[in-house]
């Protein structure tokens, strides 16, 4: 049977030969398939005397597990080729980009005034609104402005021929809310504001947030410590803050806010006109005239309100120095805000 | 209000520098706006005397003086000024000095002549705008000094910001004593005494208005020299405090209103017929003013009139017929006290603004208007000469200001400003503010001065106490709140929610002004009534918006203007609605977009190239009406908006109630504003749109699901929404799903018909569905279809 070990060879030959996956299995078909080659030396067994056959038989049978098992493993070998090649091939450019739609931003103004309403939310404030187009009563007569206050002038009023008038602050809501909801009462009003002014630090609208708090006790102290807190959890720092004594209609005390600098930490610069300090809110002790024109007791109850420019928070926060680039809505400008801080 | 140091300091002594007094002064409630120097800063500038001045033998309009510096040589100097002349006294900029504008006097040769050095003008050295001449200085100036020495430039001008309720700061004598409250020092000032009255003429003066104003300081002074220039220190205060100088009546009058805080005027007398009245205007009474404007009275405009008619607007300003002028030499003073109720408000209406005014309406005192005449008086007598007759002040004493006694408790001043301060620093902090203080049981009995208009009730007195101590020493306390919760309404959507979910969708967040453009609206919304400002800043922002979209308009076409390829913005804010007269207020959320479906990126379809249309908008909208929860309540109805292409517009309802509206802008509005692609817009009404619906878990099943398909070819006009609504309606309560999977017009259709590629999924909550059950389900799906719709289904 020197044919078989021939057989063998050729066949181990031919398997070692096969370059790809099918011509190995058309190999495995020839010689080990029901009619392959092997297969019909086997099947040529009867053929041969009783007492060879065992010796052949098992002859064959070592020669197809030889050449079962060289299949095998080159059936391994084709298939991690095969990997490999798809590997090579398929390799990307893992630096081109992702596919779909980009991201838009939140207005940085916006930004800013949920960051306000989320810090004031966390001290146990509410958040209040109320309308823009206001009546007299409600934007001054309420807020003890009289007409003909020296105060209205400040204010560049927007007018309706019906006397209404767009709301020059957000104070209002001071009133309406305590009219609404009466004491006690914690609350900020952010929202839109107008007068008839426009350069680089003034547009004709513009935001406001409002802060009203009334109680039984609530002191001047009190509001001391809600404006230091507030402006360091805003600016994310430690900064001193003054109250400067001042004058509002509505407040007795009355008192603007300055923090230090947020830019030369107080030491004088540009933006703080050497001052080392900002003003950054006007503040003071809800005047006893504003809350009885509220229904309120003003035997009973103290409080106190603030007043800060929503839009001056966030030029100080991300450095822009015109405040009109706010309301350009240039995407150039916007797109700089991501939207994904807290 | 301007104060030069020296000038307060006459007043009250001042224990700190200039910019330690403005920080004790901002502490205490009189923020400084600037701190400044009397004179910009020159050197090498003296007091020098013209010896002789001769014509410049080669120009007319040059003299050559020889000019004394107090030693050494007189110094040739080469000056064009006509002013320049024998025995003047004036300011030599010598060579070497250098002056305001970066100019460095040099030795020169004037047309052949050498000049060493410029004899300067008040111009030339900082002094004023503009000048004639060069500086005149007093014949008594010495010779050789320096001229900053001299007239004491580098004196430090202090700006304040004196709060509407302090009137009675807006004076030296006013600022002097808030420094004295702060110091515990006295208060001193010039001498103020009657002078001799060598005269006995005075003018009758009659107050038909006593209310207006009950008292009015009177006086006649004859043979004033009003040509006489005013002395220069005087000058110069008026300077500093930013006055400018005219006369030396004018100046005097000024002078003692910014040194005292009460408005004088200055009558011509020849000019003035007869007797002085002060009394209220007839309607339509006419007076020209000193500047020359001319203001038609109402009713309640108080005015000084003589027999000939009104003479000087109250409190505000004189009238132009009774002027003092050059001419002047017989003088009519007048320091009266208005009432504030007077004069408030009544120069803004003639838009005026006068320091009389915003002195009168704040609040003058009231005890000093004699005081003012002797001190004009006193001035007067040095700078223009004159004899004046007795001050006569005629007063109704029921009409003046009373200052009521206030109470002030400790308890409460402890409870409102959460410090407990000791009684004697409350006590001895209001004296020091001239006030009356009487201790009672619970705390005080205080009177305020006269000239204390700010002072009605027990918390301006805390203010008082207060801002005199300082507020550095309030401590910050929390506060003793309990914690208390409120109902946080689950329909009511976070806003920060809704804004990032547009921005997660490429959105970007503008902001724009609720005043539009009125042109522009009218395009959009012809057929809209909208609220129009009585005075608009400009008139293209006039009206207020009826919707976001003119804003976002303009937004985007700003940014197509800036090169912008794609534009994605959205905006949330008020829109004004205007209905039977009233307007409501309506939070509202509207988007654009214009450009390509997606940024310019490698590896997509070219179909994702397209400009975005109603589809594209249309995913975004679903996707936060999605958000609600309540899909299923919205629908999509086609409805014609002026603003949108009529076949591409929609109504978007909720439970059949409008809420909003989609579309893509109209054609002829794209090609009239100019934008290249056409935008696709939508507007929501936040409230109602956008409220969450509350959910309640359901089950979900844990059998198979089964998808059948189905092109049904329909009529064009037949909507999606009738089409799905057929199916669901068929399908029972099994159907799960259904898709729209295509959308085919074209060869192989009938003209006038499309073909929809429908997948439906059914699945049961309680076991597996059989394929029985399903093509029963089918069938009828099909037949309704076939009757209802007149459907024909695609094999």
């Amino acid at each position: 049977m020197s044919d078989l070990t021939a057989l063998t060879q050729d066949a181990l030959a031919e398997v070692a030969a096969c370059g790809d996956l099918a011509a190995l299995d058309e190999a495995r078909v020839r010689w080990l398939g029901k009619r392959g080659v092997l297969t019909e030396q086997l099947k040529a067994l009867g053929a041969l005397p009783a007492a060879e056959r065992p010796a052949v038989g098992a002859r064959i049978n070592e020669a197809k597990q030889e050449l079962q098992s060289a299949i095998e493993s080159r059936h391994a070998a084709l298939e991690r080729a095969a990997v490999d090649r798809e590997l090579t091939a398929g390799g990307i450019d893992v630096t081109l980009p992702g596919r779909g739609e980009r991201p838009g931003t939140l207005h940085p103004v916006t930004q800013a005034r949920l960051r306000i309403e989320t810090l004031f939310r966390r001290a146990g404030f509410e958040v209040a609104a109320g309308p823009e187009i206001e009546d007299d009563f409600h934007n001054f007569e309420a807020l003890n402005i009289p007409p003909n206050h020296p105060a209205r002038a400040m204010h560049d009023t927007f007018y309706f021929p019906d006397g209404r008038l767009l709301r020059t602050h957000t104070s209002p809501v001071q009133i309406r809310a305590l009219q609404a909801r009466g004491a006690p009462l914690a609350i900020i009003a952010p929202g839109r504001v107008y007068r008839c002014d426009s350069d680089m630090t003034h547009s004709p609208m513009f935001h406001q947030l409002e802060g009203l708090v009334v109680d039984e006790n609530i002191s001047f102290a009190n509001m001391k410590a809600v404006l230091h807190g507030f402006l360091q959890a805003f600016f994310e720092r430690e900064l001193a803050m003054r109250l400067r004594p001042s004058f509002f209609p509505f407040t007795e005390p009355s008192a603007e806010v300055d923090m230090s600098c947020v830019f030369c930490e107080g030491r004088g610069c540009r933006v703080c006109k050497q001052t080392g300090w900002l003003e950054i809110s006007g503040c003071g002790m809800v005047h006893p005239n504003v809350l009885r024109a509220s229904g309120v007791d003003a035997e009973r109850y103290t409080g106190y309100a603030f007043g800060a420019g929503i839009d001056r928070l966030a030029m100080l926060r991300y450095g822009v120095n015109d405040l009109r680039l706010f309301f350009e809505n240039d995407l150039r400008f916007l797109g700089q805000f991501p939207s994904l801080p807290a | 209000m301007r104060v030069p140091y020296g000038w307060l300091a006459e007043w009250t002594e001042l224990p700190w520098d200039a910019r330690e007094l403005g920080t004790r002064l901002t502490m205490s409630g009189f923020e400084l706006e600037a701190l400044e120097s009397a004179a910009p800063p020159f050197t090498g500038v003296i007091v020098a005397e013209i010896l002789s001045a001769e014509r410049h033998p080669q120009a007319d309009k040059l003299q050559v003086c020889r000019v004394s510096i107090g030693q050494g040589e007189p110094l040739q100097i080469v000056c064009g000024a006509s002013n320049a002349r024998r025995g003047l006294k004036s300011a030599l900029a010598t060579v070497g000095a250098h002056l305001p504008g970066e100019v460095t006097i040099g030795a020169a040769k004037l047309r052949g002549v050498e000049s060493r050095g410029m004899l300067a003008s008040a111009r030339e050295l900082g002094l004023a705008e503009s000048s004639s001449g060069i500086l005149e200085l007093p014949p008594d100036a010495p010779v050789g000094q320096a001229l900053r020495e001299y007239l004491k430039l580098d004196e430090a001008v202090l700006d304040f910001n004196i709060t509407a309720n302090r009137g009675d700061a807006m004076s030296v004598l006013g600022m002097a004593r808030e420094v004295a409250a702060l110091t515990g020092r006295p208060l001193a000032g010039p001498a103020i005494a009657p002078p001799a009255a060598p005269a006995n003429e005075v003018l009758a003066v009659r107050l038909a208005q006593p209310a207006g104003c009950p008292r009015f300081g009177g006086c006649i002074v004859r043979g004033v020299d009003n040509r006489a220039p005013t002395p220069l220190w005087l000058r110069e205060r008026l300077r500093r405090a930013g006055l400018r100088s005219i006369s030396p009546l004018v100046d005097i009058t000024n002078y003692v209103m910014l040194e005292l805080g009460q408005p004088m005027h200055a009558y011509d007398l020849a000019k003035l017929a007869g007797a002085i009245t002060v009394r209220l205007a007839r309607s339509g009474e006419t007076l020209t003013l000193l500047d020359g404007t001319q203001v038609i009275c109402e009713k309640d405009v108080l005015l000084i009139t003589d027999e000939a008619g009104p003479v000087a607007l109250a409190g505000i300003m004189g009238g132009e017929r009774t002027a003092v002028s050059a001419e002047t030499t017989d003088v009519f003073f007048e320091s009266a006290y208005f009432a504030p109720a007077a004069v408030l408000g009544r120069a803004r209406r003639f838009g005026l603004t006068t320091d009389a005014g915003q002195r009168f309406e704040r609040g003058v005192d009231p005890t000093q208007q004699a005081r003012a005449i002797e001190r004009a008086l006193a001035l007067l007598k040095p700078a223009a000469g004159g004899t004046a007759g007795p001050i006569q002040v005629t007063e109704s004493i029921g009409d003046l200001p009373r200052r009521a006694t206030v109470s002030l408790r400790r308890s409460q001043l402890q409870r409102l400003l959460g410090v407990e301060l000791a009684p004697q620093r409350v006590s001895g902090t209001l004296e020091r503010l001239a006030m009356k203080v009487t201790a009672t049981e619970a705390g005080w009995q205080v009177t305020p001065p006269a000239y204390r208009f700010d002072i009605d009730i027990e918390a301006d007195l805390i203010e008082e106490v207060a801002r005199v101590v300082g507020f550095e020493h309030i401590p910050e306390t929390d506060a003793q709140t309990p914690q208390r919760f409120r109902p946080l309404p689950a329909e009511h959507p976070g806003e920060a929610a809704i804004l990032e979910a547009l921005a997660a969708r490429g959105y970007s967040e503008s902001i724009s002004y609720a005043f539009v453009d009125p042109a522009l609206q009218e395009q959009l919304f012809p057929d809209r009534a909208a609220l129009a400002l009585s005075n608009p800043i400009a008139s293209d922002l006039s009206v207020m918006r009826v919707s976001l979209w003119p804003g976002l308009l303009r937004a985007a076409l700003e940014n197509q203007h800036r090169q912008a390829d794609r534009i994605r913005l959205f905006e949330h804010g008020i829109r004004f609605e205007v209905e039977h007269g009233n307007t409501h207020e309506i939070d509202t959320l509207a988007a654009v977009a214009l450009g390509p479906r997606l940024p310019e990126q490698w590896g997509v379809p070219k179909e994702l190239r397209a400009p975005a249309d109603y589809y594209d908008l249309k995913s975004d909208l679903e996707a936060l009406l999605d958000a609600t929860g309540d899909a299923a309540s919205f629908s999509f109805v086609s409805q014609p908006h002026p603003a949108l292409h009529p076949g591409r517009a929609a109504r978007v309802l909720r439970r059949n109630q409008p809420v909003g509206w989609l579309g893509e802008l109209h054609p002829t509005l794209v090609r009239s504003l100019d934008f290249t692609y056409t935008p696709v817009l939508f507007e929501l009404d936040l409230e109602t749109a956008l409220a969450v619906r509350r959910i309640t878990h359901r089950e979900v099943s844990r059998f198979p699901q089964v998808r059948r398909d189905l092109a049904v070819v329909i009529d064009e006009a037949v909507t999606l929404s009738s089409l799905t609504e057929r199916v669901t309606l068929a399908a029972s309560s099994l159907l799960r799903d259904l898709r729209v999977f295509d959308v085919y017009r074209g060869p192989g259709l009938e003209a006038g018909r499309k073909s929809v590629a429908l997948g439906l999924i059914f699945q049961d909550i309680s076991r597996t569905l059989t394929d029985d059950v399903v093509e029963r389900l089918m069938v009828s799906v099909v037949a309704d279809l076939r009757e209802n719709l007149n459907a024909r289904i695609r094999e």
